[in-house]
């Protein structure tokens, strides 16, 4: 013991005694966990049916009212503004994925055991990060896809329907999952700050829902600027096909949402390594 | 091997875990004792990584917690019974487990046998027992077959067959030569399961010790006598700077003296004796006896100041022999101040 004990001092050299686990392995105890308890599988249902359903009704409320509309109006009806705003009332319930698959861990106590598992806290929480983001990603493109092609076949009767070669659509439908993705992983880390559920999803409500509501209030020239900014503002300009007045560039928007996830990640990991579990 | 070295936790001005130095050995049950609220369960969080240390530091086979590649297979711990997600099934629950620290799936069906969980293996867990939580603890604890384990009131919520299963699981587990590390507050059982004890009051260490020396040096046996002439034997023994204390019924406990002394005393000055009985003392009054005045609340009453209060390590380690604590009123003092208690 007292000669082994001159390699183990600081260096960090595998010892063919010692076991390690690696970052596989952790990413597989991820994967089973969040497959392996009911409300994973109830909260993407639930986000799913919203998006989807959501955007059939609004594609039924355009065809139904579009003989009403004023030409201008109906200008500004894009083949994507269904799930524009599907988008909107549907994606809190992906973030309360996000919010869910952490502080069901704190409130359970499941994280102390967690953490006597996966010690290295930034290796927990990536490979947590990265598990929700890939199975939000994937079922974030489905539910994006479906809400087009769905909402497509409802505008296609009064022939105001596209398709995913017209111009920007195809980055609005495939960027309309990575938003989502984005959405779950900020939530992930208002998640790790706050611990509890419903602290966290309020969180998650008021930034996602309520200031995009505010923004819309704002005075002036300088109210439209910060408006844009907004995190729900900044992130759906990917869902716009065409660049709009009053909303950021597409890509642009993205950015600015994943930096602000980016921003709230760190600020997770940082809390989440100082304190004590 | 489980290694404290000035481990001190503080939370704002409470200290919850004072300068601890202690080591837990491989090849036996250490047991864990002190009052509610001494810093066991800090002491514990902090030996698995979850509490940081404010100052000090604790290893476990010679490396902080973090630093172990696959902890699961080096240290396993029981610290919380209900801390599993309730929704998942206990064997998912020890999948992922295992998973992350590379352990073959096939240990999870092991460990469930072992436990006597698999009928259940594969409902939520919202529907157990505390007692078949805390044996999914267990399982959990020995997924990574580990060489140092660490149980925190293991025996909660076990009906007496499961207490006596976790009792015979410890030993047998020191028996293979691993690290046992078991907190309780139940002194009876800690007596029957432990063969060394860390005693902790108020956040510091009082006692890192062989149990039967522990018990030897701190609570002091005694003669129970029982005789119609108590008031006379009594002052007579006490002559002999034998410390004497008065029972309510007029028993008198002879501390310092064997039966075998006092009975000759006895029978050299004719008296009758109806009972003359060596008493051992029990883990239980050793360890009031220690931590009486360390215990963070007292039952009415203010809190006296700690004992050994001070500086200097507590006299207990190492077996010594300690003064004898201060006595209740004994004949020696009843006769300077004149006259019989009764």
């Amino acid at each position: 013991m007292s000669t082994a004990t001159t390699a183990t001092a600081g260096t960090a050299e595998p010892d063919p005694g010692r076991p390690r686990a690696s970052f596989a392995d952790v990413l597989r105890s991820e994967w089973t966990k969040i497959i392996t308890v009911p409300s994973t599988f109830w909260t993407l249902l639930a986000g799913s049916l919203v998006v989807i359903g959501f955007s059939v009704l609004w594609a039924f409320a355009f065809t139904s009212t579009y003989d009403q509309l004023s030409p201008d109006a109906r200008a500004d009806v894009a083949p994507t503004s269904p799930m524009q705003i599907a988008f909107y009332f549907g994606m809190v319930i992906f973030g309360v994925l996000g919010v869910l698959v952490v502080t069901a861990e704190y409130t359970t106590g499941m994280m102390r055991t967690s953490l006597t598992a996966v010690p290295r806290r930034p290796v927990y929480l990536a490979a947590k990060a990265l598990v929700l983001g890939g199975v939000v990603l994937v079922v974030g493109e489905a539910v994006s896809f479906l809400s087009f092609f769905l909402s497509q076949a409802v505008l296609a009767t009064k022939d105001i329907s596209g398709s995913l070669g017209d111009p920007g659509v195809l980055r609005a439908v495939a960027g309309g999952g990575v938003y989502l993705a984005l959405i779950a992983l900020m939530a992930l880390g208002i998640g790790v700050i706050v611990r509890h559920t419903a602290g966290a999803v309020v969180v998650v409500f008021i930034v996602l829902f309520v200031l995009g509501i505010v923004g819309g209030f704002l005075p002036g020239q300088w109210g439209e600027t910060v408006a844009k900014y907004l995190p729900s503002n900044a992130g759906s300009a990917i869902l716009v096909p065409v660049e709009q007045s009053g909303v950021l560039p597409p890509w642009q928007g993205l950015a600015v949402f994943a930096l602000y996830t980016a921003v709230v990640c760190a600020a997770a990991l940082a809390v989440f390594q100082s304190r004590d579990a | 091997m489980i290694q404290a070295r000035g481990l001190t936790k503080r939370y704002g001005h409470r200290t919850a875990v004072d300068h601890a130095d202690f080591t837990v050995r491989p090849g036996h049950v250490t047991g864990f004792l002190g009052p509610n609220g001494a810093g066991k369960s800090t002491t514990m969080r902090m030996i698995l990584g979850l509490d940081r240390p404010t100052s000090g530091d604790v290893t476990v086979g010679g490396r902080r917690y973090p630093e172990l590649g696959a902890p699961l297979r080096e240290v396993g711990a029981l610290l919380d019974a209900k801390a599993v997600h309730p929704g998942r099934s206990a064997r998912n629950h020890l999948r992922c487990l295992a998973q992350s620290n590379g352990i073959p799936e096939r240990r999870v069906d092991e460990v469930l046998a072992l436990v006597g969980l698999e009928s259940v293996a594969g409902k939520p867990s919202r529907g157990f027992s505390l007692g078949m939580g805390q044996r999914l603890g267990i399982a959990a604890a020995l997924l990574g077959d580990p060489p140092v384990l660490m149980f925190d009131e293991p025996v909660n919520g076990l009906d007496p067959e499961g207490i006596l299963w976790i009792r015979n699981l410890m030993r047998n587990l020191a028996a293979e030569g691993r690290t046992v590390f078991v907190s309780s507050h139940l002194m009876s059982e800690m007596a029957l399961t432990a063969d060394h004890l860390v005693v902790i009051g108020r956040g510091r260490i009082l006692a890192d010790t062989g149990m039967r020396d522990f018990i030897d040096a701190n609570a002091t046996s005694h003669v129970l006598v029982r005789t119609p002439q108590a008031g006379h034997l009594g002052p007579l023994l006490a002559a002999r700077d034998w410390r004497v204390e008065v029972e309510a019924d007029q028993a008198l406990r002879v501390y310092g003296a064997s039966a075998d002394q006092i009975g000759d005393v006895a029978a050299d000055h004719g008296f009758r004796l109806h009972e003359l009985s060596p008493v051992q003392p029990s883990l239980e009054e050793a360890f009031m006896q220690l931590t009486g005045d360390t215990v963070e609340y007292h039952a009415g009453g203010p809190a006296r100041p700690a004992a050994g209060s001070g500086d200097g390590p507590p006299a207990a380690g190492g077996g010594l022999p300690q003064a004898p604590p201060p006595p209740p009123p004994t004949i020696g003092d009843d006769l300077h101040g004149g006259g019989h208690r009764a």
